[in-house]
């Protein structure tokens, strides 16, 4: 594990060459494809992806085209862990017997917050559980944003969505986001992670580590989607930020069930930055807010709890 | 070929999945595939089979897992019965269409509701349309052969297929038969080791599983429908090795005293052994019966039916499941189709053992005898038989 928590990318290791190539058809100003193109260069020409139905296999995999530079299969919209399972399952055994050559393959399931808090979510457990040696990560946008922007189980508390619709006897989205990250680490697995693309050299250290561990990772990258947040593609970058810098998407790291924060320095700020920058937010009230902005606090407060209970320490 | 055992038909199933090499096995427990399972998992457990067992949170996983590990060059086998089929349905039909080889026994248990763990067909008809080959069998031994035929046909470059052999749960599963073994040799000379000719690695980088505008989805499907109907002529060669390897000969379609029989009964899976009992009896009596046994369900075997069916005065569909409002039985609907428009024998058809009820030779008799009354009647006019009413 020291060996794997030494890993850090930085400007001066920053790998160039494209693995998720452009071309593709994401919509401007795209988080998530962002984050894609970020794990990828973190991941390099070893790797095999599963890819669950979703923007990533939508945008990428027209057939005949494709974006990606490395193996890659999609199957269907629930089942990407038992798929990237199988692979690695595949892998082992012809590698044991001696029919393909021993080699380091870091196999890589990708999958929405639909395809990983909702319909995958049994499928990931199974996967996390049977401790295979994959790496899960889930591009989470708050809503099934490849149909039309549904609510999925990780659409946060207010947000307007086409089928949690604000009206006079509903706020939007009446329930609080699941919490997947910590649906992981109940799993005891050695590594689970947040990441933003706003901090791209940390999601890169993390997708690196999450594939460099032995057993199964499990990172939840933070996707800004400015078509279904409804705000400017230009400022998706400053969305992710502010979620981060608020407490909305803390930061962190729990490497064989220890804690590491990694929130940038000094206090949080104000819920309603990140909010009002974005128009699934615009009808709530001040009484949803302070709600949000209450929920946020104590948060972050059990996650600091838990980091200082049980602390990583290198 | 020398030495015979006895076994339960699932260990035969099992012993048959090792002496295949296969590489990954993933299996979701349910009844009465569970004997099939335990036994792999005991041989993996004791290094006795040196493959991947990943034991799934459901069929649904199982089956994804089955086509990861076959994407990825593996051998990958799977088993599982009538609800967990109904669960795993969806990627089932994607497999073929990947056109990935694995084999999935299924041993055939009735739909819910209500619950009953008991043998029909109404799980295999489910996925009657998924695209893979399938074949039913009607004894261990045939079970076991059909394991490396199947693996041999589904994966020559010409095919690329899925296989799914249907068993009937418990009639097959759980009965002790005997068995005559292959030696290992000739098994491996039978059926080398998969070689796909794509895989996921990244010494040459491909994508799978892209997605297809109606531009290119009909074309898709069409290559998929030949493929699956050129996979006979490879399944006929496959069979006649496996009959000059072991002296067991199998083919699309087997018949008794069809010489000379004006009413036959059809019959697929293992009812087929207690029918033959009733044909043989009315045999002895001078009543010219006859029986066929229907082994290839998918592609279906249409000139070997008709060739069977030459000349008879009726044939009597043994249907285990039914569509219901529908025309009867899948299985008369296909003998129909396949006779339609030619001077051929009447089809009658009979709903028979639905979830396992016992069906002894006497009504076999029965069914033969009330013929001449259900001759002439529309596909609609089907009888449920042996219902209490």
């Amino acid at each position: 594990m020291k060996e794997v928590m030494a890993i850090r990318f930085t400007r001066k290791n920053l790998p160039k060459e494209e693995l998720f190539v452009s071309g593709h058809r994401a919509c401007q100003g795209c988080g998530e494809m962002l984050a894609v193109r970020l794990a990828m260069k973190a991941l390099g020409r070893d790797t095999i992806v599963a890819c669950a139905t979703g923007c990533i296999e939508i945008v990428s995999s027209p057939f005949p085209e494709t974006a990606w530079e490395v193996p890659w299969i999609h199957v269907a919209f629930e089942n990407t862990a038992a798929v990237i399972s199988g692979v690695e399952a595949g892998l082992k055994a012809l590698m044991r017997k001696g029919r393909l050559k021993e080699r380091r393959i870091f196999c890589v399931g990708m999958a929405g917050d639909g395809g990983t808090a909702d319909i995958g979510i049994q499928a990931l457990s199974g996967a996390l559980e049977r401790g295979h040696d994959i790496l899960y990560i889930c591009f989470d946008n708050e809503a099934y944003m490849n149909t039309g922007i549904q609510r999925s189980s990780a659409t946060p508390f207010g947000a307007a969505t086409t089928t949690s619709p604000p009206g006079r006897k509903s706020l939007g989205q009446m329930t609080w986001k699941k919490n997947v990250p910590e649906i992981a680490v109940a799993h005891g697995i050695p590594y689970v992670a947040t990441a933003s693309p706003a901090f791209p050299y940390d999601l890169m250290t993390k997708v690196r580590r999450g594939a460099e561990v032995r057993g199964p990772a499990y990172i939840h990258i933070y996707s800004p989607c400015p078509t279904g947040w409804r705000c400017p593609p230009d400022l998706a970058i400053e969305v992710a930020r502010l979620a981060v810098q608020t407490g909305v998407f803390p930061l962190y790291e729990v490497i064989e069930g220890r804690y590491r924060i990694n929130q940038p320095k000094g206090e949080l700020k104000p819920v309603e930055e990140y909010l009002k920058l974005q128009g699934r937010f615009r009808h709530l009230d001040e009484a949803a807010k302070t709600r949000i902005q209450e929920r946020v606090r104590e948060e972050w407060e059990r996650l600091k709890k838990k980091a200082q209970a049980f602390p990583y320490e290198e | 070929m020398g030495r015979r055992i006895a076994i339960e038909g699932s260990h035969a199933i099992s012993e048959a999945v090792k002496q295949a090499r296969v590489d990954v096995i993933a299996a979701y427990p349910i009844t009465p595939q569970t004997h099939i399972v335990e036994r792999l998992s005991e041989m993996v457990a004791d290094g006795e089979l040196d493959a991947e067992f990943v034991p799934v949170e459901s069929e649904h996983s199982a089956m994804s897992v089955c086509i990861g590990a076959e994407a990825a060059g593996a051998r990958a086998f799977t088993c599982t019965s009538g609800p967990g089929l109904a669960l795993m349905a969806e990627i089932v039909f994607i497999a073929s269409s990947m056109r990935l080889p694995i084999l999935m026994v299924l041993a055939n248990r009735t739909l819910s509701a209500p619950l009953s763990i008991w043998n029909d067909h109404s799980d295999a008809m489910l996925v009657r349309d998924c695209g893979w080959i399938q074949m039913f069998v009607n004894s261990a031994q045939e079970a076991y052969d059909h394991v490396f035929i199947g693996y041999r046909v589904g994966e020559d470059s010409r095919v690329l297929l899925p296989v799914m052999l249907h068993m009937d749960g418990f009639f097959l599963t759980h009965a002790i038969e005997p068995l005559e073994p292959v030696k290992q040799e000739l098994i491996d000379g039978f059926l080398p080791p998969y070689e796909p000719l794509y895989r996921l690695h990244p010494d040459n980088p491909v994508t799978m599983g892209a997605f297809a505008l109606p531009d290119q989805y009909a074309e898709i499907k069409k290559a998929q429908d030949e493929a699956l109907k050129a996979s006979y002529g490879p399944l006929l060669e496959a069979w006649k090795a496996w009959g000059e390897l072991t002296g067991r000969h199998y083919g699309p379609v087997e018949g008794l005293y069809l010489e000379d029989a004006e009413v036959v009964l059809l019959t697929a899976g293992s009812y087929g052994e207690v029918a033959h009992i009733a044909v043989e009896e009315m045999r002895a009596k001078g009543r010219p019966v006859g029986l066929v046994k229907l082994r290839l369900w998918r592609p279906f075997p249409y000139d070997e039916l008709r060739k069977a069916l030459e000349g008879k005065e009726a044939v009597v569909v043994i249907d285990r499941s039914v569509c219901p409002g529908g025309p009867g039985g899948p299985m008369a609907l296909e003998v129909r189709s396949a006779l339609y428009g030619r001077r051929g024998p009447r089809v009658v058809d009979f709903i028979v053992g639905i979830s396992g009820r016992d069906v002894t030779p006497e009504d076999y008799i029965r069914m033969i005898e009330r013929v001449p009354e259900l001759a002439q009647r529309g596909p609609e006019d089907y009888v449920f038989y042996g219902v209490k009413e």
